[in-house]
């Protein structure tokens, strides 16, 4: 059993949702993000989320924009990113790593290349945002082949002819993307992801997670009840670059939020049944 | 030079959007949708008669077409070689080709009942031709556009904004015409709903890149006739600037099957394709994705986009559409590039030999077809498409002169 199906496996019988936190590989620095992932793991993040920097993220909003512009101002590569990911599995050898990132960096090294450097190193999953099922038919098996679980977004406009090519290839779970807009947008409509996440469940037995719009645990408490997954990034990468200058305050600030959004997440199903 | 690989019966792109190995439709899923139903729209009023009458109606009455043939009988002298002709585009209204696919695509975003539309821009050409067709029709309009850009090409700015449009500053990455695309995607995939996004050049996710090639058609169509009336036979050479490609997509495609006839892509060199500061993905550049799109980029070794030079605003971006990656790979298209001092020097000749203000976009078409002539004889002929007018490039010239305008 993988790290992601194991981690959702061991949640689900305790009737608990996820905490997945995203923060940008090598943001502000290459030597923040190993002791940052380990403190995140520590506060509560069930998965990692980890951002491979990219100069033209189309599918984010100003704050991870920028802390991808801050990683590659640090030189940031994405061989550096793989080497992060084998660094933290030294000491950590349970928490799932999500990768996150576009296809060009990818395409680059070339597919098959990229999956054994990341399946090597560690990584259990990656989400390529610009990668939509139709143009993907060459990577999924060298994913495959490395056991790195292909993650897919779905969107409020996805149609059901969508979300059903979409669960046919997804593993490890599915994204659903809240909100109309880019990451850390604030037009969140919880209803309507709620009703949405039950026809995603139709068509799917994998885990389904609900980023993009999620700022703090009211939120997160809120989407923990009826999601399997939290996602967080903007809201906590908004901490890092707040607190950029000062690793050790960087850290312990983005710990003590996790560590509210843990509560927030693993408290929310309590006294229901 | 290789020599020019004919092609029969082209009908590319595919269903997928796809010519060979490039294009496609690389984006979030958040616009996969979108993009599907703009697709079905658009291959549904390609083929409308309908549709085809008003859009024909609106490019003879409001942008002015057909645009003429000029034989620009002093710069062919001054060339001594084949004789040149000048497609000007730059008498459309707005001053440039752009306003062909704008019209077009304003016309769908009506047929889809957007009442939003957004554009990018970078030497704000297509953003006045989306403002111009958004005024026009009473549509929202909000234009994206880089900073640097913004300084550039202040009068262009000025006149988006007397026609109603908002335009907003970008400020991430390079500040130039790529960042104003991802930002447009960005509004785009927040506001899909309400919203039609004029992309403006012959790149992107598909349908775009054909779509904006049929709508662009228009100026090869005519130049075909139009070189058949004044020399009696196909010309032999056309060239044209390729920034995102739009205006060489538009003059290239109806000779695509005609073998005899040279194709010529000018990109533009920088301070030259070895300092790296350049904007010729075609040239200099390797295979990648980015907007939507599979196509040459100029890119590092991890696979980041890097920053490109151009002194014409209009072809500084680092990718290129996918038509002309294939028609590169194929053989069917030359790609070449220009430096910013020869486009400088080939502004001042045109202007000086024949009374037109080129575009600086445009003139680095004009100074590859000085070099291209020379190699021909007087008998051959070669027509350069004039893309757009200089007017709103004055201010940079001048300035490099070290004169204030």
């Amino acid at each position: 059993m993988s790290r992601i199906d194991n981690t959702f496996a061991q949640l689900r019988e305790q009737n608990k949702s996820a905490l997945i936190t995203f923060v940008t590989a090598g943001d502000p620095g290459l030597d923040v993000t190993v002791p940052l992932m380990h403190a995140l793991v520590e506060a509560g993040a069930d998965i990692l989320e980890l951002g491979i920097p990219f100069s033209d993220p189309m599918a984010d909003g100003p704050v991870i924009q920028q802390a991808s512009e801050r990683a590659l101002s640090a030189g940031v590569g994405t061989a550096d990113v793989m080497e992060l990911v084998r660094t933290f599995r030294e000491h950590n050898k349970t928490t799932p790593i999500v990768l996150m990132g576009y296809l060009n960096p990818i395409e680059i090294i070339g597919y098959e290349q990229f999956a054994a450097a990341a399946g090597d190193a560690g990584a259990d999953g990656i989400i390529v945002v610009d990668l939509p099922p139709e143009e993907g038919v060459d990577l999924n098996p060298e994913l495959r082949k490395y056991g790195i679980d292909r993650v897919f977004l779905l969107a409020p406009t996805s149609t059901p002819q969508r979300v059903s090519l979409i669960c046919e290839q997804a593993h490890g779970f599915i994204y659903y993307v809240a909100l109309r807009g880019v990451t850390g947008a604030s037009n969140l409509d919880l209803a309507e992801v709620e009703s949405r996440i039950e026809d995603i469940k139709i068509q799917s037995n994998l885990p389904v997670g609900v980023g993009f719009g999620i700022d703090g645990p009211a939120a997160a408490a809120v989407v923990a009840r009826f999601a399997d997954a939290v996602i967080v990034g903007s809201a906590l990468v908004r901490i890092i670059a707040d607190n950029q200058g000062d690793a050790r305050t960087l850290i312990d600030k983005a710990a003590a939020f996790v560590s509210e959004l843990s509560r927030a997440v693993k408290q929310a199903r309590e006294g229901t049944v | 030079m290789k020599s020019v690989q004919p092609i029969q019966n082209y009908q590319l792109p595919d269903a997928s959007g796809h010519f060979g190995r490039y294009g496609g439709i690389f984006v979030a899923e958040t616009l996969m949708h979108a993009l599907d139903e703009l697709n079905q729209t658009y291959q549904r009023f390609i083929k409308d008669p309908d549709f085809l009458q008003r859009f024909d109606w609106d490019l003879q009455h409001y942008v002015g077409r057909p645009s003429p043939l000029y034989f620009a009988k002093r710069l062919t002298q001054h060339c001594g070689g084949a004789r040149i002709f000048l497609k000007r585009e730059d008498l459309n209204h707005t001053g440039a080709h752009k306003i062909n696919n704008t019209v077009g695509q304003a016309l769908l975003a009506q047929y889809l009942k957007k009442p939003r539309i957004i554009a990018e821009t970078g030497a704000g050409q297509h953003g006045v031709a989306s403002a111009t067709v958004a005024a026009r029709l009473g549509l929202e309009c909000v234009v994206y556009m880089g900073s640097e850009d913004i300084r550039r090409q202040s009068s262009n700015v000025y006149r988006m904004k007397l026609l109603g449009a908002e335009v907003v500053p970008v400020e991430s990455g390079s500040r130039t015409l790529k960042d104003a695309l991802n930002e447009a995607l960005r509004d785009w995939v927040t506001n899909v709903d309400n919203t039609f996004y004029i992309i403006g050049t012959v790149a992107g996710p598909h349908p775009y890149p054909v779509m904006v090639r049929d709508f662009q058609a228009v100026i090869g169509r005519e130049t075909k006739q139009q070189i058949m009336e004044q020399t009696g036979a196909l010309p032999d050479a056309i060239v044209a600037c390729v920034g995102g490609g739009s205006n060489a997509m538009g003059i290239f495609y109806p000779f695509l099957e005609d073998e005899g006839v040279q194709l010529h892509g000018v990109e533009a060199a920088g301070e030259g394709l070895d300092s790296g500061r350049h904007a010729a993905p075609l040239c200099a550049g390797k295979v990648g994705v980015l907007h939507g799109q599979r196509t040459y980029l100029m890119e590092d070794e991890n696979g980041q986009i890097v920053e490109t030079h151009s002194i014409s605003a209009g072809l500084d971006y680092p990718g290129v559409g996918p038509e002309h990656a294939w028609l590169k790979d194929q053989g069917r298209a030359q790609y070449c590039a220009i430096t910013d001092q020869e486009a400088l020097d080939a502004f001042h000749l045109l202007t000086r030999l024949e009374g037109i203000i080129p575009a600086l976009e445009s003139s680095h078409a004009v100074a590859y077809a000085k070099y291209l002539a020379q190699s021909m004889t007087a008998e051959q002929s070669i027509v350069v498409n004039l893309s757009g007018r200089g007017d709103k490039d004055i201010h940079t010239v001048a300035a490099l002169e070290g004169i204030e305008v």
